[in-house]
C-alpha cells in the first residue's frame, strides 16, 4: 500500500507540472507536536490538489460551483456562533435546556441547526462539580453543525492521545486549572454520537439577553477546554 | 487495526498548542480537498474512508497535516471506485470514459447535503444485549481491519450509562461486509480502571461501544 500511495502522490504532483517530489522529510524538523506547518511547504499540496480538481471537473465528476459553495458554507455559515446561540438559549430558557439535555437533535433543530457530522448529537452539562471534555482519540470527530470544522489542536496527536489519560494536564495547557474535587468526564467520540458541552453560565450575567450571552460563549468552552467568563465578551475562539 | 491512529493513552506527543485566531482553512487547497471529499463522499462509505486514512503508514500519518491525510485517502478512493485511473492521475488528463457515472453534486444540492448529512441509525429490530446500569467488560479483541473499540478500553470494566439505539457497525461496513446494525451504548469507565492510581478517583472516560464489543461482567 505504501508504494502505491506514494506513487500516486508523486504522479499527481508530476501531473501538476511541479519539478520537485513531495518532500515528506522536511517535516521532521518541525515541532513533533505541531502537525500543521503551512509555512514550510505551501506549494506541493496546492499543485497536487489543483491538478486533481481539474481532472475531476474534466471527467464530469465534480462541479466547481458546488465546491465553492461547500467551502463558503464552512468558512462563513457553519461555525461556533451556531453553538453559542444554542448555549445562550439554554441558559435563558429552562424548558429549552431540559429538551437540549434529553433530545439534543430536536432541540438544536429548533434553532435551525443540524446535518452533516451532527446527525446524532448529545449535549453534556458542566456544573460547579462536573466538568465535561470532548475528544476523538481514533479520528477527529467533532459536531460540525454547532461548532464548524475542528481546529488543528483538536485534530493533533497531542490532544487526541493525552486527553483520555491526563485530562487535567491537557486542561492546564489551555489555562484551566480544575480543583481535585471537581469530577472530570471525558467523552471519547468513538461512534457516530457528537458531543457538545453546555458550559456553566457565569455569574454577573443575570441581566444579559441571549445575544449578549451568546457573545460570551467560546468554541473552546463548548469542547470543554475552557470556561465561559462574563469578562470575555465577544472574544474568540 | 492496532495502528497509530488509535492514540488514546499515549504520552509522548507533546503539549497541546492552541492557535490564536485560527482560520477555518489555512490554505485554499485545504478547502478544496475538504469540498472534493464532501462532493464525492456519497460514492463510498464514511467508514471505508476512515479505514483508508488509517492505512497511511505511521511515520507519514504523524508527519502529514489533517488535509494531507484526506488528500491521500481521496486519491486512493477515487481509483478504487473507478472514477479515475492511476494513469489519468499520472497524466492529469481525462483519457478514460467515466464508467462510474456517479451523480455529480450540483450547487443546489449543497445546502440539503450539509443540512441532512448521512444518519448512521437504522430502523431495524436488533436485540439489546445490555441495559443502562449494567456492568460490562469491553471485549479483548484485536481486529486487523477498521474498528471503533479503542485499545485503551479493551478488557476494561465499565458501566452502561445509556443505550443510544441501533447504528451501522463500522467494523463490517468499512470492509463492504454489510451494515450489521446493532445497539450502541455509552459506557462509563472509571479513570482508575483505565489508568490505575495515577488517575483522579473522581474522573471517568465515556466511550460509545457497539453491542458486539461488550461482554456481561
Amino acid at each position: 500500500m505504501t508504494t502505491t500511495r506514494r506513487d500516486l502522490l508523486t504522479a499527481a504532483l508530476t501531473a501538476a507540472g511541479a519539478t520537485v517530489t513531495p518532500d515528506f522529510t522536511h517535516a521532521q524538523g518541525r515541532d513533533h507536536d505541531h502537525d500543521h506547518d503551512h509555512q514550510v511547504a505551501p506549494s506541493d499540496p496546492a499543485l497536487r490538489v489543483k491538478a486533481l480538481e481539474s481532472l475531476l471537473v474534466a471527467k464530469g465528476l465534480v462541479d466547481r460551483v458546488a465546491l465553492d459553495a461547500l467551502v463558503d458554507t464552512y468558512e462563513h455559515k457553519v461555525g461556533p456562533r451556531n453553538g453559542a446561540r444554542v448555549v445562550a438559549h439554554a441558559w435563558a430558557d429552562r424548558a429549552y435546556k431540559q429538551r437540549l439535555l434529553t433530545n439534543a437533535n430536536k432541540a438544536i433543530g429548533e434553532l435551525g441547526y443540524g446535518g452533516a457530522q451532527g446527525e446524532h448529537m448529545v449535549v453534556v452539562e458542566n456544573t460547579a462539580t462536573v466538568h465535561n471534555l470532548v475528544v476523538c482519540t481514533l479520528c477527529s470527530c467533532y459536531p460540525w453543525p454547532v461548532l464548524g470544522l475542528p481546529p488543528v489542536w483538536y485534530k493533533s496527536a497531542a490532544y487526541r492521545s493525552r486527553t483520555v489519560i491526563d485530562p487535567r494536564g491537557v486542561l492546564r495547557e489551555f489555562g484551566l486549572e480544575l480543583s481535585d474535587d471537581v469530577e472530570v468526564r471525558v467523552w471519547d467520540s468513538t461512534a457516530e454520537l457528537r458531543y457538545l458541552v453546555l458550559p456553566e453560565r457565569p455569574g454577573g450575567t443575570e441581566n444579559m439577553d441571549e445575544v449578549q450571552l451568546a457573545a460570551l460563549v467560546t468554541r473552546d468552552a463548548m469542547v470543554g477546554t475552557a470556561k465561559v467568563t462574563a469578562q470575555r465578551g465577544g472574544s474568540r475562539p | 487495526m492496532n495502528g497509530i491512529h488509535d492514540m488514546g493513552g499515549m504520552q509522548d506527543m507533546g503539549p497541546t498548542r492552541p492557535e490564536k485566531d485560527e482560520p477555518v482553512f489555512h490554505e485554499p487547497w485545504e478547502g478544496r480537498v475538504f469540498a472534493l471529499d464532501m462532493a464525492l463522499g456519497a460514492d463510498w462509505s464514511g467508514n471505508a474512508e476512515r479505514y483508508q486514512i488509517e492505512l497511511i503508514p505511521p511515520a507519514d500519518y504523524l508527519r502529514m497535516s489533517y488535509y494531507e491525510k484526506w488528500l491521500t485517502s481521496l486519491l486512493e478512493l477515487i481509483v478504487k471506485t473507478g472514477m479515475v485511473t492511476r494513469t489519468e492521475i499520472e497524466s492529469g488528463k481525462a483519457t478514460e470514459s467515466n464508467t462510474k457515472a456517479g451523480h455529480m453534486l450540483s450547487v443546489a444540492e449543497v445546502a440539503p447535503l450539509v443540512a441532512t448529512g448521512s444518519p448512521s441509525t437504522r430502523n431495524v429490530p436488533a436485540v439489546a444485549h445490555f441495559q443502562a446500569g449494567q456492568r460490562v467488560r469491553a471485549s479483548n479483541v484485536n481486529p486487523a481491519g477498521h474498528t471503533r473499540l479503542p485499545r485503551y478500553a479493551r478488557g476494561k470494566l465499565g458501566v452502561v450509562e445509556h443505550d443510544h439505539g441501533v447504528f451501522v457497525f463500522p467494523d463490517t461496513d468499512a470492509h463492504g461486509l454489510g451494515e450489521k446494525p446493532q445497539h450502541v451504548y455509552s459506557v462509563r469507565f472509571a479513570a482508575r480502571e483505565l489508568w490505575g492510581k495515577q488517575a483522579n478517583r473522581r474522573d471517568s472516560v465515556y466511550v460509545d461501544i457497539w453491542d458486539d464489543h461488550l461482554e456481561a461482567a
